[in-house]
Order: structure tokens, then C-alpha cells, then sequence
């Protein structure tokens, strides 16, 4: 059978010369079709002796194989080019802008703040707690150890709500302190709770705001005495500047609410309207603080002879100013895209004492 | 509070300077809050010799005088008309800042019409060390050349201002700052007791209680023949280094004992006086000029002082003029009495009168000092003003004692964890004035009757922790909080975080904006509740609680407009006020923009609307766990939105959780803000609590394995007919096997009848078991008569 050969030799030609996938195809089917030549020498093989099946049987069925292998590889390349000439027509510019979507927004810093004012107590085990905006005379002053009608209270600046006719006017509250009231009135101690919130005083100038924001803690706990208030707000502000070490010192101050009580600084260096705290020989006032009156206590139903602890508030405002370099208070509460842009904080950065809080 | 340091060492025997009484302030609980140190102040400032002085060529006022300076020999043309040759006179270098000018001169010579001018002399006003009139400080010939400024204007005595926390007003006198300095282990406190001047006839003015619970105690003495000119120059040096204008010798002596011993005073003219000098309750209808010119209407609830021609002065806060000393005054009477501290603050806020005298009497006044402070007054007045004093008239008693207090030492321990000797606790406490009567574990203490925050033992605590001094108190870590660690946030702490950032992440920026609005504004929001507004607000525009946050956000994103950022996208989570109780205060997420039209090069891209508000906000329920499925879109039900193209989000018939969608255009017009607005405001509270499971183990993935099937359905339905009605009715066919069904298509016009609409969705079949095409044709089936019972939707053919 030379003209397996020359079959072989025919059909691979013609399936190379292919133009097209359809001029490929016409070339398969008339080899390997039904009908095709290679389709015909393979049903002549049933005709055949044993013998000549024995030789040529191999020898077609290589030839098919060779015929249809060829088939493919050139289909293969025929797709690879038509897809390349295909791509070559598809190109686009993509200098071009986007369809616009809003930028990432960002995250308040005093929002922000709070966190990791909460991330730092929290890991000191301290649960967040919460209490409303407008209080009543007692839980904002007299239940605080305020007597009324005592100049303490007019330190206060006190926002005042209209009274019903002949009522006591309601207040918005000045700190966040009656929050341990309704806690101390509502949970049993042990209690190590930190709260933080909106604070209200009638006071609007460069450095005051007439809404500001207050985290308060307290610790109520077998044994806590002045010694740990130290150690925890020691520890804290450590943390909170994250800087290696903070020389600190306190100060005895009066507040109503604890006895004794004190102020804390913190040292820091001040120049160009920028302060840094964790070096210089300035000092600078973070927060008021002090072991909670016994007259407090009472009022909350509590004996001062069985239950002890401490109190602490800061001002957030000002601590994240100190922070992150916020020059003024004012544009806090101003919603300007420009400042919020500037000095907020992508959506991602969640604080946490393990993961750095900024 | 203001005093200097020598006044300071009449009280207290030390040999600490400035630096070491600062430091002992600050232990002992004293705030210094500024010190001007003149020595330090007038630094650069030296005594120079003027060689000549001759007048300026181009310049009659001028004269060019050649000095002798610690700097060696400079040229200064100077305006002084008293510069003369030979003059001893103050020296200030080029560079040299002048306090009482607040310039600093230039630091190279300036000529001064065409002559080079090297420095400067000064006047002391100029170096705020002094008045003179005459023109520079002209000094005494015998002081050397280079002497300090300071020491040859003498003022050399630092001032120190510190703050008085409400609960010490003994510390609104030096003495009492030296008793605790003392304590504090500054030196030793000198006791002064007044001369007791001998009366050589009885007072001639009757004084009266008639309101003994006002004003207990009313001492007062007459001098006759008092010569009332100028008080002694360290009197006067001193009441100006405190702030305190010099007036005379009566009215400074009264003042010098305000601040020497936190004891007020009062002088009157005794020749202006008319009958008995009464301390009573005011009476409606009277009135007062009072010392500051203005007048005053007097209440019932006032403690006045009358004589017969009616009321002279209110009581501890400020006298009248119709009986007030002056130069030519000749017999004084003077006041020392006791007023009470609440009724005194009530006085002085209804009158709005600030007064040394209120300051101190409204924080309390040493009751026992009202004959010590007279008799100091007549001390002081005989000394310098001369004349013959009565005999003290003292009306009263002084009020009953403040209680003894038990201090238990053990206290100092288990309140501080200090551990301090006894002796020394009872060293401290005597310092401070305290008689202790020791009883072992308890100690009887009785406080010094200048003090009234002596109650229990906590106070004590306090003393002497604070003259130990806090830098010895231990520093100890908290302890593992019994119980072991809970989550430290509440579920609303948690949507607030989790709202926040997803709110973040898609464009928005985080404000803080006021708890307040204007009134007018809130209104707009809300039926304005009384008990919401503020009545003393810090402004006319923020004088109510804010019934929603987006009024707020709405003026800040125009305001952004207004500064060239037209696209604001702003949100707040924080609180809204539906009453003054409370539980009415909610915690809101609110979000709101101002679409900008920002053109594409792809065609004009969708802008901000209220599909887009929509999306936002079912972005941030789903991130908190709430499947969009549960809730209802119902039409608006607060003011502030567009009737038709803004919804509430329901949960129900009767809980609404939030809106979306346009704000009014009515309502941005009365705000003045350019529209339209989209938003959205989600009450946190009012979204349901996830349940929470027992086990943090999460169950077992039951994993679909069969595909789900599609298959497309439109419907004709009345225009009025909303999609989510045809959507709800298609699932509720069958809510087991289909899971969703998903509008693509709304269509109205031609091929649709008028009044109807085509709405085309997807509808989604999760099947459990193998479903043959008969199931799901018998399912269909049930989806269209479901959709046309609940709709009256008919299935397009």
C-alpha cells in the first residue's frame, strides 16, 4: 500500500495550507469524514486477509492518527491567530478616568479618640457604659456632693432646659459624672466602668466649645486606694500617647465628687504652637481625678465604710488635639470637608492595645 | 488670687525663695497660674548716667544725650522733657522688650530725624514698674551705674496668681496661703494678732439684727476726726500689684484686709448716716445705688443694710454711694459683719454684681475674724489717717461652731495606700489649725473656724495626703477585674463603630456637628417641644435639641457649597432628643449629600438620588446584621421629607426605624439652602437585638446541592401598585422554594395600558429535590395567582 504515503504526504500539505478554520474543516472531512479517502482505506481493512489486516492495520491506523493530530494543531493555530487579529482591533484607552465614585471618607479624630481611650481601659478591663444628655439637677449636681446654691456649681456654665411652670428646670449635663451615679444606683460593685460622651457649657471662645466631648471612669472595688488610680492613669496615658515614657505628676485640686482629689499633668514640650508630650519641661494638664466621696457614695446607697474607689474625667476634645496636632477646637464641630478630610481617619483603622491604636 | 511674696513673709517666717514656695504650692493643692517676676522682667534694663543732653537740631521736643552705660558710651535721642545732664535714668538696650509699651526696640540703631538713636531710657510706666508723669524715671544721683532696674525702681517683689478652688476661701487672703505653706514645710506661720485699741467712747451708731439668719453678727466702731487722703505707698504698692486701685486711705485699708485676711469690710461716712444701722431682709419697692453707679432693685430675698433713709448697701456684696466715704469724709464707721454664703450668691447673681466682698462671703468668711477684722481696720486707719476711735459695737453672736469631725488614721492607708506616722498626721492637722482630741483608732478633730469642708474623715485624708504630697503616694497597677473579661461595648456601642465605617468606606466623612439647632429650624423636623429647648443658649441659633441629625448635616454640606465643594457627602452617628427624659434621647445614623453633577466621558453618570440613599442605607443595615427582607418602605411619616420621593423603613405596622430618600424642598428653602438633598437617618435603638447563642461554635454548613432555577415573569399592574407588593406576593407563592425575586424591568407606555405599568422580575427557586418541569410549571402557576389575588397584577403574555 505505497499510497499510504503518498495520502500521508497529500493531507498533511492540504491541512497545513488550511486558510481558514472552514477550508480546515473541508480538508478533515474529506480525509477523516464518512466518506473521506483516510475513512475509506480504513473500512477496506475488512476486506483484507488476516495477514494483510496484520500489516496495513497498523499502518492506517497510523496514518489517521498522524491525519487528525495534524488536524488539531492546525486548528489551534488557526484559532491563536484569529484571536490575536481579533485583539488586535480591541484596544482601548485606559488613560481614561473611571466612571467618578465618592473618595474613601473618613473618621472623626475625636470619635476616633474615643476608641482608643475605650481600647486602652478596655484591655484595663473597664466596660463602656452610657447615660443620657439631659439630666436633672440631681444626678448633674446635688447627687455629685454640689450643694445647692454652692459656687461650684456656678463654675459650671450651665446650659438650663425651659421648665414646665414652677418646675426645676432640667440641665444639660456638665460632665459626664452622673453617669456613676446611675451606675453606682443601678449595679452592684465590683464596678470598673468608663464613659464616654457629650458635655454641655455655656462657654464659646478660642478654647471652649459650648458642646464638647468627656470620657469619664470609674472603679469601684475592695482595696482600690489612691496608689491604683496613680498606676492605671500612669499606665494610660503612656498607651494613649504612645510614646515610650511619660513623666507625669499630680496635683491635689478640689472637685465636689471625690475626696481627696487631684489633677493630672503630664510633661510635654511646647514650641510653634505645637506641643509633644513625652519630652520638655512644660507641663500640661490632662485630667481631673480623685477617690469618690463618701457623701457620693451615700448618695448612691452605698456605705463608704465597705465600698471605696476612684473616679477620673478627661476632655477628648483637647486630648486629640494634643495627639494629632489639631492647632484649634473650633473646626470640630464645624463638618468641613476640608479639615475632616485632613485630620480624620480612614474607615479601616480600628484601635486596639495589640494593634496599635493609630 | 493675687499677692506678692513679701506680703507673703509677713505671714510666713522662710527661707524659701520664689522657686521652692512655687514648688510647695503646687504640692499643697495652690494652682499657680501665672508669675511675673520684675527681677526677671526688667532683666535687661540698668542704670545709666546721662554725661549731656542737648537739644536735637531739626527737632524742639527732642534732645541727643550722650550716656554712660553698662554697655559702654551711647548716643539717644530722647523725647523726655525732663532728660537733663547729669541725670541718673533707666537704660534699655537696643533689642530690649518693653512690657509697658508691648514692643521690642529694633535691634540696630535707628536714626531719629537724621540722628542715630542706640538705645532707649525709660519712664517706669514704661517698664510697668511704677507711675510717673514727668517723663523718664528720674533717680537718685548715689545709685551706681549698672544697678538692675528693678532694684532701683524697688520692684523687686514677684506676683503670684494662683487659682482658689471653691472649697478654701481662707485662701483668699495671704495669711491663709501662709498657713498652708507652713504646713506644707515652707517655714513657720507668724500669728499677728491686732492691737486692741482702746475706745475712748461708746460707738454712736445703733446697730440692729432684724434678720439674725442672714447676718448673725455685725461688729462696728466710728473714728472721729480720720484724715481720709492717700494710704501709706506699700499699701498702695501692694493693692496694685493684686489688681486693686488705690482710692484712699479708708476704702484701701478695707480693701488691704479683704486680701491680707479674707476678711471684707465695709466704711461708711458717719455724718451721711441717719438713725440705727439696721441688717434686715429687703422689701419690694426699694432700691440701691450702689458703688459701681449703677442701681439696683432689691428683692425680699435680699440681706440689706438701712438706716433710716432707707437701704444703704446689700449686705456682703457692695455698699451704696449715698453714705460712701470721701476725701473730705471725717468720721468713718466701719463695717465687719457676717453675712451667709447662699444668700449672699443669690444676691450677687440676681444683681450680677462681682465684688470682692460677694467672692468671698458667697464662699464663706471666717465668722470669728469679725472683731479681729475690726480691730485691724482701726489699727491701720489710727496709724496712717489719725483721729479718736469708740468703743466696738457688736451686734449678734457669732454662728454656732462647725461640728467636731471623726478622723480615723486608718483611713489614710486604706484611702491613699500611704502609709504615714502618726505624728506626723497630727503634725499636719495642727499646722492647719485643727485641735485634735485623740482617741486612739479614732481621733475628735476640731477644724479651725475658717474652714467648712471639714465633714468626715475622707477630708483629712485629704489634708494630709496632700501636704505628704502626692509624689509619695504608690503607683500600682489595677487588678484583673474580678470575674474575668466581658465585651466591653453594649449592642449600640457596636452599631455605632460598625455604622461609622461603613459609612466611611463608601465616601462619606464623619461630622460631629451640635447637639442644638436654631428653634425655627427644628421645627421644620419636628413639633417643637418646650422641654427641648434650651433657655440660656450660648447663641439665638442653637437654641434647641435637635429632633434629627440632617438638619445639621444639610447647613454644613450648603456651607461646603458655599466654599467650592459642591458634593459633600457628610454622616453622623450620635444622639437626637424626642423628650427631656431619660430614655428619649436615641442614638441616630445619619447621612445626607448634596449631589453634585459630575460629568463623564462614558455619558453623564447616575448622580446621588434617593435609590442611591436607599443603597447606603440597607448597606450599613446589612453590615449590622439586619436582612433588608424584614423591613417595610411605607410612605414618609416626619415633616422633613419629599412626599413622594422619600419613604420610612418599617419593621411592622407600628415600629419605624428610619427614612430615606429626598429631604423637602420646603424645608431647604426655610433653611436657605440650595436643593436637593438625599439622605438617610436609621434610629439604632429601634432595630432588633440579634439573638445572641449560648455557644460561639457556629452550626454546621448545610450546603445546597441542587442549582437553582430562574425564570422571568411580567406583570401589568395599576401605576399606584408599589414593586415591592408584586415582589412579596411572587415569594410569598411558595416561601419555601423561592428565595427571591429580583425586579429588572419597570415599564410604562406603549403596549402598556394607561394607568398600568409592566413590572418584569427574576424569580430565583431553590430546590430541595429534584423538580420536573411540571413542578415548576405548577409553581409558576402559583406565583401569578398569588401575584394577581394580592395585586391584581395580570402575568403579559
Amino acid at each position: 500500500m505505497s499510497d499510504i504515503k503518498t495520502i500521508e504526504k497529500e493531507a498533511l500539505a492540504a491541512i497545513q495550507a488550511a486558510p481558514s478554520l472552514e477550508a480546515l474543516d473541508a480538508v478533515r472531512v474529506a480525509e477523516l469524514g464518512k466518506k473521506g479517502r483516510v475513512s475509506g482505506l480504513m473500512s477496506g481493512l475488512g476486506k483484507m486477509t488476516p495477514d494483510e489486516r496484520k500489516e496495513n492495520g497498523p499502518k492506517l491506523n497510523a496514518l489517521k492518527v498522524a491525519v487528525d493530530e495534524a488536524v488539531r494543531a492546525r486548528k489551534a493555530q488557526l484559532e491563536a491567530e484569529a484571536l490575536e487579529a481579533q485583539l488586535a482591533t480591541e484596544t482601548i484607552d485606559l488613560t481614561l478616568p473611571p466612571a467618578p465614585g465618592p473618595r474613601t471618607g473618613t473618621l472623626h479624630p475625636v470619635m476616633q479618640v474615643f476608641e482608643e481611650i475605650a481600647a486602652i481601659f478596655g484591655d484595663m478591663g473597664f466596660t463602656v457604659a452610657e447615660g443620657p444628655d439631659i439630666e436633672d439637677d440631681w444626678h448633674n449636681f446635688t447627687a455629685l456632693n454640689f450643694p445647692e446654691g454652692h459656687p461650684a456649681r456656678e463654675t459650671h456654665d450651665t446650659f438650663f432646659m425651659d421648665a414646665p411652670e414652677g418646675g426645676t428646670p432640667k440641665v444639660l449635663r456638665t460632665h459626664t459624672s452622673p453617669v456613676q451615679i446611675r451606675t453606682m444606683m443601678s449595679e452592684k460593685p465590683p464596678i470598673r466602668i468608663l464613659v464616654p460622651g457629650r458635655v454641655y457649657r455655656n462657654d464659646w471662645d478660642a478654647t471652649h466649645t459650648p458642646m464638647f466631648h468627656q470620657v469619664e471612669g470609674l472603679v469601684i472595688e475592695k482595696g482600690i486606694h489612691m496608689g491604683h488610680l496613680k498606676g492605671c492613669l500612669i499606665d494610660f496615658v503612656k498607651a494613649f500617647f504612645e510614646v515610650d515614657d511619660v513623666v507625669s505628676r499630680f496635683r491635689p485640686h478640689f472637685f465636689p465628687f471625690t475626696e481627696p482629689s487631684a489633677e493630672m499633668d503630664v510633661q510635654c514640650e511646647r514650641s510653634g504652637g505645637i506641643v509633644e508630650v513625652g519630652k520638655g519641661t512644660d507641663w500640661l494638664e490632662v485630667l481631673g481625678c480623685g477617690m469618690v466621696h463618701p457623701n457620693v457614695l451615700r448618695n448612691c446607697g452605698l456605705d463608704p465604710a465597705e465600698h471605696q474607689g476612684f473616679a477620673f474625667g478627661m476632655g477628648v476634645d483637647r486630648l486629640a488635639m494634643l495627639k494629632y496636632g489639631m492647632p484649634d477646637l473650633r473646626p470640630y464641630f464645624e463638618a468641613d470637608p476640608q479639615w475632616t478630610r485632613h485630620y480624620g481617619f480612614a474607615p479601616w483603622t480600628t484601635p486596639s492595645v495589640s494593634g496599635g491604636l493609630s | 488670687m493675687k499677692f506678692t511674696l513679701s506680703w507673703l513673709t509677713d505671714h510666713l517666717a522662710t527661707k524659701a525663695g520664689l522657686d521652692d514656695i512655687l514648688a510647695l504650692m503646687l504640692k499643697a493643692g495652690l494652682e499657680v497660674e501665672e508669675v511675673v517676676d520684675p527681677n526677671e522682667k526688667l532683666a535687661p534694663f540698668t542704670v545709666c548716667k546721662v554725661i549731656e543732653a542737648v537739644p536735637h537740631p531739626d527737632a524742639d521736643k527732642l534732645r541727643v544725650c550722650t550716656v554712660e552705660t553698662v554697655d559702654g558710651t551711647k548716643q539717644i535721642v530722647c523725647g523726655a522733657p525732663n532728660a537733663r545732664t547729669g541725670m541718673t535714668a533707666i537704660y534699655a538696650p537696643l533689642g530690649a522688650y518693653i512690657p509697658g509699651l508691648d514692643f521690642a526696640l529694633d535691634k540696630k540703631p535707628r536714626a531719629i530725624r537724621g540722628i542715630e538713636s542706640q538705645g532707649m531710657m525709660c519712664s517706669a510706666k514704661e517698664l510697668e514698674a511704677g507711675e510717673d508723669h514727668d517723663g523718664i524715671a528720674d533717680l537718685d544721683d548715689s545709685i551706681p551705674l549698672g544697678t538692675p532696674a528693678a532694684q532701683a525702681l524697688g520692684a523687686t517683689d514677684p506676683v503670684i496668681d494662683f487659682e482658689v478652688t471653691p472649697n478654701r476661701p481662707d485662701w483668699l487672703g495671704v495669711q491663709g496661703i501662709a498657713r498652708d505653706l507652713a504646713a506644707a514645710g515652707a517655714g513657720r506661720l507668724i500669728v499677728k494678732e491686732p492691737k486692741r485699741v482702746p475706745g475712748s467712747f461708746d460707738c454712736p451708731v445703733d446697730i440692729r439684727l432684724d434678720a439674725p439668719q442672714a447676718c448673725p453678727i455685725f461688729a462696728g466702731a466710728v473714728i472721729r476726726g480720720v484724715t481720709n487722703g492717700p494710704s501709706p505707698d506699700w499699701m498702695q504698692a501692694r493693692l496694685k500689684a493684686v489688681g486693686v486701685q488705690p482710692k484712699s486711705l479708708l476704702v484701701d485699708v478695707t480693701n488691704y484686709i479683704s486680701f491680707d485676711r479674707a476678711r471684707p469690710l465695709h466704711v461708711y461716712d458717719a455724718a451721711k448716716l441717719s438713725g440705727p444701722v439696721v441688717a434686715r431682709l429687703g422689701k419690694k419697692g426699694e432700691s440701691l445705688e450702689a458703688l459701681d453707679g449703677k442701681t439696683y432693685k432689691v428683692t425680699p430675698e435680699m440681706c440689706v443694710i438701712a438706716d433710716d433713709s432707707g437701704v444703704i448697701g446689700l449686705g456682703g456684696v457692695m455698699g451704696g454711694t449715698s453714705t460712701a466715704v470721701s476725701d473730705d469724709t471725717t468720721d468713718v464707721f466701719i463695717e465687719s459683719a457676717w453675712f451667709d454664703p447662699l444668700r449672699t450668691a443669690r444676691t450677687g447673681r440676681t444683681t450680677g454684681i462681682h465684688s470682692d466682698a460677694r467672692y468671698r462671703f458667697e464662699r464663706g468668711v471666717d465668722p470669728q475674724s469679725c472683731v479681729d477684722g475690726l480691730n485691724l481696720a482701726l489699727e491701720l486707719t489710727l496709724e496712717h489717717g489719725g483721729g479718736t476711735v469708740s468703743k466696738p459695737n457688736v451686734a449678734g453672736a457669732i454662728p454656732a461652731r462647725i461640728d467636731k469631725v471623726t478622723f480615723y488614721p486608718a483611713d489614710v492607708e486604706r484611702l491613699t495606700g500611704l502609709v504615714v506616722k502618726p505624728t506626723e498626721m497630727r503634725r499636719i492637722v495642727k499646722d492647719l489649725g485643727f485641735s485634735i482630741e485623740d482617741a486612739g483608732d479614732a481621733w475628735y478633730v476640731l477644724p479651725p473656724s475658717h474652714r467648712f469642708d471639714m465633714e468626715q474623715s475622707a477630708d483629712l485624708v485629704e489634708e494630709i495626703a496632700r501636704l505628704i504630697g502626692y509624689d509619695m503616694l504608690p503607683v500600682t497597677s489595677l487588678p484583673e477585674p474580678d470575674g474575668g473579661r466581658r465585651a466591653i461595648t453594649t449592642p449600640i456601642q457596636d452599631r455605632v463603630r460598625v455604622s461609622r465605617r461603613v459609612l466611611a468606606a463608601r465616601g462619606f466623612l464623619e461630622a460631629v456637628s451640635w447637639s442644638f439647632m436654631a428653634k425655627e429650624h427644628a421645627a421644620l423636623f419636628a413639633k417643637i417641644d418646650p422641654a427641648l429647648t434650651v433657655s440660656n443658649p450660648v447663641a439665638s441659633e442653637l437654641d434647641q435639641m435637635r429632633p434629627s441629625i440632617l438638619g445639621n448635616l444639610a447647613m454644613a454640606a450648603q456651607r461646603a457649597a458655599n466654599h467650592g465643594e459642591p458634593g459633600a457627602r457628610l454622616f453622623e452617628v450620635g444622639p437626637i432628643y424626642l423628650g427631656d427624659g431619660p430614655k428619649d434621647q436615641r442614638t441616630a445614623a445619619a447621612a445626607l449629600v448634596r449631589p453634585d453633577v459630575q460629568r463623564h466621558w462614558q455619558g453623564t453618570p447616575h448622580s446621588y438620588d434617593s435609590f442611591a440613599a436607599k443603597a447606603d442605607m440597607f448597606a450599613v443595615l446589612d453590615a449590622l446584621g439586619q436582612p433588608g427582607e424584614r423591613f417595610q418602605v411605607a410612605p414618609p411619616a416626619q415633616p422633613h421629607w419629599h412626599p413622594g420621593k422619600a419613604a420610612s423603613l418599617k419593621l411592622g405596622p407600628k415600629v419605624t426605624v428610619g427614612h430615606f430618600g429626598a429631604i423637602h424642598p420646603g424645608v431647604l428653602k426655610a433653611m436657605g439652602i440650595d436643593g436637593p438633598m438625599f439622605g438617610f437617618e436609621l434610629n439604632l435603638n429601634a432595630l432588633p437585638l440579634m439573638k445572641t447563642r449560648p455557644t460561639k461554635t457556629k452550626p454546621v454548613l448545610k450546603r445546597t446541592e441542587l442549582t437553582p432555577i430562574r425564570r422571568d415573569l411580567a406583570f401589568l399592574v395599576d401605576v399606584a401598585v408599589p414593586a415591592a407588593d408584586l415582589v412579596r406576593n411572587a415569594i410569598g407563592a411558595d416561601k419555601q422554594l423561592i428565595v427571591s425575586a429580583d425586579v429588572f424591568d419597570v415599564y410604562q407606555g406603549t403596549g402598556v395600558p394607561d394607568g398600568q405599568k409592566s413590572v418584569a422580575f427574576e424569580v430565583t427557586i431553590q430546590p430541595r429535590e429534584k423538580l420536573t418541569d411540571e413542578d415548576i410549571q405548577a409553581l409558576m402557576a402559583r406565583v401569578v395567582a398569588s401575584v394577581a389575588k394580592g395585586t391584581g397584577g395580570v402575568l403579559r403574555g
